[in-house]
C-alpha cells in the first residue's frame, strides 16, 4: 500500500441523528471510531501512508500510531474499502 | 438499548414508478402495477420532503428505483434532492435508458452509485428473459457509468435459466470494472409467484452455482464483491427479512403508500398510510402498517418460545411469504424447520428437484411477462 484512497464512491458522513461518523458506500453504512475518521480524512490517495503516520504521530505526540494506522489500512483494503493509488 | 426499543431507518427505497420497458418475469413489483391505485405518481415536491424527513428520522441510504426510475423526467431534481438532505442515492435501473447526456447530469445533480440489471450475461437468453432487445444498451450503460466515475453495482437475479452460467456472469462483471456484483437468487414474491413453476432451480443447481462464486471470490479478491443470496426455499431457518419487520427500511411506493417491504401489499387487510397525509416519522413510528409485526410481541408459536432464541436474529421470517404459505400471515414462516407449514417448502422444492433442467431451455411461452395488465391469479 503507497497512497491509500477511499475506493471510488465511499465518502466519509457524520450522522447527526445517531451522533457519529460513518463511512457511505454503495448499498452499505461503515460506523467508524473517532481515530478511523482521522486516518481516513487523510487516506487522498496524495499522500503515503508514511506520510500520513507522521502527520497523525505530529497530531497525538506520545502515541505510537504506526501500527494502529497500518492496521487499520490494512483492514480496510482486505474489505475492498481503500485501495492504492498507487 | 432494550431490544424492542422503536429502532431508526437506515434505508429509504424509493419506488418512482412502476413504469419500465422491460417485462421481466420475477419482478418484485406488484402484480397489480397497473391497477388505477398505482397510476399516480408522487410529484418532485412530494419526494424532496419525504427526503428531508427520511434524513431526520436516520435514513442514510437512498435508493432510487422502480419500475424504471430513469422514467422519470425530473430524476435529477430527485437526486440533488437527496445529496441536499444528505442521502446517499443509489440509481437502481434496467440502463436501457441511462444515455451520456442525462449520465452527467446525474452526475453532476449529486448521485452517488449506479445498479443496472443485467437478465444473463448472453445476448439473446439475456432478451428473452427481459422480455426487451436491452442486453447491449446495458452494456454501453455499466461502462458509461464507469467512465463518468460512478462506483457501479450489477446485479443478476437467478434462476433456472440463468444459473448454469453463472460464471459468465462473473466474468462480465469484472470486465464492467463493477465493484459490487449481487447475485440474487429469485425470491417468490410479486411476478415471480405467477412464474414459479418455471423460475424454480434445482438444488444441483444451486449448488454448482455457490461453488462458481466460492472459487470466484477466492481469485478476484476485494476488489469485486459479491453477493450471493441463497433462495429462501433451500433454507431451513427464516431470513430477517427486510432485517426485520419496521427495523431498517421503509419503502415508498409510486402513488406515496408507505411499506414496511415491496410485497407488503399482499397482506390485502394492512392498512397503509400515504406520505402525502401523514409525516414519514408517524409513519415509521405509530401506523399500524409499520408496527403491526414490529418486534416480538406479535409472534406466536413456535416462534414465541422459539427453542434456538432467534426472535431478535430473523423476526419470524417474512410475513408476505407466512400468507402466501400458510394462509396466515402472522404465522411462523414455512422457511422455518419448527414451522408446522414446512412440508408446504419441501414440496415445492422436492418439485423442482424432480424435473429436467439439462435440456435446451423452454420457448418463452413458458413465462407470464410483466405487463400492465394483471394476471388470472396464481395457483399455490
Amino acid at each position: 500500500m503507497t497512497r491509500p484512497r477511499l475506493v471510488t464512491g465511499a465518502r466519509l458522513h457524520y450522522d447527526k441523528v445517531r451522533s457519529e461518523h460513518v463511512l457511505l458506500v454503495p448499498e452499505g453504512i461503515v460506523r467508524l471510531n473517532p481515530s478511523a475518521v482521522a486516518v481516513l480524512e487523510l487516506c487522498d490517495g496524495e499522500r503515503e501512508l508514511d506520510e500520513i503516520v507522521s502527520d497523525l504521530s505530529e497530531r497525538y505526540p506520545g502515541a505510537d500510531v504506526s501500527a494502529d494506522v497500518r492496521g487499520l489500512v490494512d483492514a480496510m483494503s482486505e474489505k475492498g474499502l481503500v485501495v492504492d493509488a498507487g | 438499548m432494550p431490544a424492542d426499543a422503536l429502532p431508526r431507518p437506515l434505508t429509504l427505497i424509493a419506488e418512482l414508478s412502476y413504469r419500465c420497458p422491460l417485462r421481466c418475469p420475477y419482478c418484485s413489483n406488484p402484480v397489480a402495477i397497473g391497477a388505477p391505485a398505482y397510476r399516480d405518481e408522487l410529484d418532485t415536491a412530494d419526494w424532496t420532503r419525504v427526503f428531508g424527513e427520511a434524513a431526520r428520522l436516520g435514513v442514510l441510504q437512498l435508493a432510487l428505483t422502480g419500475g424504471e426510475p430513469m422514467l422519470r423526467r425530473d430524476l435529477p431534481q430527485l437526486c440533488a434532492a437527496a445529496r441536499d438532505a444528505g442521502l446517499y442515492a443509489s440509481l437502481i435501473t434496467a440502463g436501457t435508458l441511462f444515455d451520456e447526456e442525462r449520465a452527467n447530469e446525474l452526475r453532476g445533480a449529486g448521485l452517488d452509485h449506479v445498479q443496472i440489471s443485467i437478465q444473463s450475461a448472453d445476448p439473446d437468453d439475456n432478451d428473452r428473459i427481459a422480455g426487451n432487445r436491452s442486453f447491449h444498451k446495458k452494456i454501453a450503460a455499466a461502462r458509461l457509468a464507469t467512465r463518468l466515475g460512478f462506483p457501479l453495482t450489477i446485479n443478476c437475479v437467478l434462476h433456472r435459466h440463468n444459473l448454469d452460467r453463472v460464471e459468465q456472469v462473473l466474468e462480465l462483471a469484472l470486465a464492467l470494472g463493477a465493484q459490487r456484483l449481487e447475485l440474487a437468487n429469485t425470491q417468490y414474491y410479486g411476478w415471480a409467484v405467477v412464474n414459479q413453476a418455471a423460475l424454480m432451480p434445482t438444488r444441483d443447481q444451486l449448488e454448482r452455482a455457490e461453488q462458481a462464486v466460492i472459487r470466484f471470490r477466492e481469485q478476484v479478491g476485494p476488489r469485486l464483491e459479491i453477493l450471493w443470496v441463497l433462495p429462501d426455499y433451500y433454507e431451513n431457518l427464516p431470513k430477517p427479512c427486510m432485517g426485520g419487520w419496521g427495523q431498517t427500511a421503509i419503502v415508498i411506493a409510486p402513488n406515496g403508500d408507505a411499506l414496511p417491504c415491496q410485497a407488503a401489499s399482499t397482506i390485502g387487510d394492512l392498512p397503509l398510510d400515504n406520505v402525502t397525509a401523514h409525516p414519514l416519522e408517524w409513519i415509521w413510528s405509530e401506523s399500524e402498517a409499520f408496527r403491526r409485526f414490529r418486534g416480538t410481541d406479535w409472534m406466536r408459536e413456535p416462534c414465541a418460545s422459539c427453542p434456538l432464541d432467534r426472535q431478535h436474529e430473523d423476526f419470524g421470517g417474512c410475513r408476505c411469504q407466512a400468507l402466501r404459505l400458510t394462509g396466515d400471515a402472522a404465522a411462523t414462516d414455512p422457511v422455518c424447520r419448527f414451522s408446522p407449514d414446512h412440508d408446504r417448502l419441501l414440496r415445492a422444492r422436492d418439485a423442482a428437484a424432480a424435473e429436467d433442467v439439462s435440456g435446451p431451455p423452454p420457448g418463452t411461452d413458458e413465462f407470464v411477462y410483466r405487463s400492465m395488465r394483471t394476471p388470472a391469479a396464481p395457483v399455490h
